[in-house]
């Protein structure tokens, strides 16, 4: 139940956070958004809507996923003690597929035929390729070229599963350049196609569906934690590209002031240098991809290309809502660098026999240094979002060894 | 909005001619800004009516092949707001009736600050904007600021407008109604005619303002068509992937440039007389 002065009451009507998110998209799509609106509103007010989510998250996704007690990592670490939320052992390894069920029942209420999707590291093109297989439904996936090359386990895992993969070729080939493809493709077939939004950011109510959709993690954590420990979490970690895994984790305990959120973005070779993909801690307000949010640009208000060494991360905006929650101090926004994701990516799978994405990897490195810091009665949560299977190659590539 | 800019005696005049408006587009910096000056200024002269003057953007995501990449090399000529808004000064110099538009996105903008945006280029000559990604759920961003200062803003319908939503996009529309042909992006395939002047008609009954058919329009042939039931016409990819046909490998301007780009204008203009 949410109060009047609650944090959870967001967005409004016009689908702000503060001064971000609103609809910031060309004439021939707002009526497309419009109506979007309005099937998501009819849909959270039917029970049988969230009857078929729950019955294919529970069946299909295989939820909950489990709250697990990281003992060697907090033995190591030598202070708080860890959990991670493990949504990598969701189907299709990682946090996404909740928002693409979500998204796809949707789809299937409004009577549309076509799916269209954005993929970056291809984690959320693989979850949009499966749920389209599972509906049968045809499915185009946009990947710039870059990400083709260094995610091909993922892009073969997406035609395995029928989808149709479009390489990108324009700016520099990445996610950003994949949305605005997806952007184009679907102005041009506004009748019968679904755009799947990967993250929370987009027009409105995109940001908004996707948080209720991932905040299936935090409920989970809530219920879990009570369980486990008897009392709410001290700290929530997550990592932030766009942020979906992040606000999922989040949203349900904006209004627990004693818990202590960071929200981790990908500080690539070091904020002090171009190469980075922290919109919140290096960027400034612009207007992107039909939103109104933080995003990296220069003196001229051109978008300026994000680097991490997870393609998942490497985005150059970060959805509205927790552009607001930076502003407003409810989150702390930190980062990690290249170089310390993959030390925790190997400390963890070396300690606890996981092996992570590179994206939860950015929310490790910085729990190795907040965790050390705080008492042994602590307790923090980190969502592992993701498995790292897709990023065995390029991981081996940066530590010089040849597979 | 009272006065009567450039844009409005513009379609006055044409309309006591009885003719319809040719709509010519080019991205300003693009290939560089001396050439892209030069291409602006021999506009008018080629028989171009009102000029759209395109700021470039990193991503032009409403934009199709063509003018993405007219963006991509303006940008790498070192294009941005500042020399955009001076390119207009220049413009007007010597051009005191041309009408000129400034069409884009809103990021560049929003990055210079809208208030003071709307007033420079007013200043500098500008009599209208289309920003593609302002709907008329976000008037007060931009539209009404524009107003204020004497600019028209000038909004997109398309095919997806439809008869409930036209009166709102309507509301604080001036000059002209930009009507999109076809759902999709620039440079796209040719629109249907016959469906477009139906289209037409349809939101000739809701307006008196002049409308204007874009997207897709590449030849005399179909702008002399589309003036049949619209107030004007507007080339934009055809214009542009002209200056492409005339770059060497590395981007720069080949001699002849400017004057084929003004051959092609005065072979559209044909459409219109």
């Amino acid at each position: 139940m949410t109060t009047a002065n609650s944090l959870m009451n967001g967005p409004d009507e016009r689908g702000h956070f503060g001064s971000f998110g609103g609809r910031f998209v060309a004439e021939t799509l707002m009526p497309l958004i419009l109506e979007l609106e309005q099937a998501y509103e009819t849909a959270k007010k039917d029970p049988s809507f969230q009857s078929e989510l729950d019955y294919l998250l529970t069946y299909y996704a295989g939820r909950p996923s489990v709250l697990y007690f990281a003992e060697r990592m907090t033995e190591h670490l030598g202070g708080a003690k860890i959990y991670f939320k493990r949504d990598e052992l969701n189907h299709t390894g990682s946090h996404k597929i909740n928002n693409c069920l979500g998204q796809i029942l949707l789809a299937k209420r409004m009577g549309k035929t076509r799916i269209i999707a954005e993929t970056g590291a291809g984690q959320h093109g693989v979850a949009v390729a499966t749920v389209a297989a599972r509906f049968n439904l045809p499915c185009t996936v946009f990947m710039g070229a870059t990400d083709v090359e260094r995610q091909k386990p993922n892009v073969f895992r997406m035609k395995l599963l029928g989808a149709d993969i479009r390489p990108v070729t324009a700016g520099r080939g990445t996610l950003k350049d994949a949305m605005n493809e997806a952007l184009r493709d679907w102005v041009t077939n506004v009748d019968d196609t679904f755009y799947i939004i990967g993250t929370a950011a987009g027009p409105h109510p995109y940001p908004e569906l996707v948080r209720d959709f991932q905040s299936v993690i935090g409920r989970e954590v809530k219920e879990q934690m009570m369980e486990a420990e008897g009392r709410l979490p001290d700290s929530l970690v997550a990592c932030i590209g766009g942020g979906s895994n992040a606000i999922g984790l989040f949203h349900p305990f904006l209004d627990d002031p004693d818990v202590n959120i960071y929200g981790v973005e990908a500080a690539g070779r070091g904020l002090d240098t171009p190469d980075h993909a922290a919109s919140l801690n290096g960027g400034e307000p612009g207007v992107l991809h039909g939103n109104r949010t933080y995003l990296l640009q220069d003196d001229d208000g051109q978008i300026v290309e994000g680097h991490s060494i997870s393609a998942g991360l490497d985005y150059p905006g970060i959805g509205p809502e927790h552009s607001w929650l930076k502003d407003i101090g409810r989150v702390n926004y930190v980062s990690a660098t290249d170089k310390e994701a993959l030390d925790a990516f190997q400390l963890c799978s070396q300690l606890e026999g996981i092996i992570p994405a590179l994206e939860p990897s950015h929310a490790l490195a910085y729990v190795k240094k907040l965790a050390p810091t705080l008492d042994k009665d602590h307790l923090l949560v980190m969502n592992l979002c993701g498995r790292g299977d897709k990023d065995v190659f390029a991981v081996a590539e940066h530590l010089g060894v040849e597979i | 909005m009272t006065k009567t800019t450039r844009i409005d005696a513009c379609f006055q005049k044409l309309k006591t001619e009885g003719r319809g408006a040719l709509v010519t587009f080019i991205t300003a910096g693009d290939p560089c800004y001396d050439v892209s000056l030069e291409v602006l200024m021999g506009m008018p002269e080629a028989g171009a009516d009102v000029i759209e003057l395109g700021m470039p953007f990193s991503d032009p995501m409403a934009d199709g092949p063509a003018i993405q990449l007219a963006s991509e090399r303006a940008l790498e000529g070192g294009q941005n707001m500042i020399k955009t808004l001076e390119m207009v000064r220049q413009f007007r110099k010597q051009h005191k009736e041309t009408p000129l538009v400034l069409m884009g996105y809103y990021n560049p903008i929003f990055h210079y600050g809208p208030e003071r945006f709307v007033k420079d280029a007013a200043e500098a000559g500008v009599d209208g904007l289309i920003v593609v990604d302002v709907p008329p759920e976000a008037d007060d961003e931009l539209c009404l600021p524009a107003m204020e200062v004497g600019l028209n803003f000038i909004r997109l319908a398309t095919p997806t407008t439809d008869d409930k939503r036209l009166p709102m996009v309507l509301q604080n529309t001036s000059g002209f109604l930009y009507y999109v042909s076809v759902t999709g992006i620039t440079g796209s395939a040719a629109p249907d005619i016959s469906r477009v002047h139906e289209n037409i008609a349809r939101i000739k009954r809701q307006t008196e303002l002049p409308l204007v058919v874009g997207f897709g329009v590449k030849s005399a042939d179909q702008v002399r068509e589309i003036v049949k039931g619209a107030d004007g016409a507007v080339v934009g990819s055809a214009i542009v992937r002209e200056i492409e046909a005339n770059l060497d490998e590395n981007g720069k301007a080949l001699p002849g440039l400017v004057d084929k780009v003004k051959s092609l204008v005065s072979s559209l203009a044909e459409g219109v007389n």
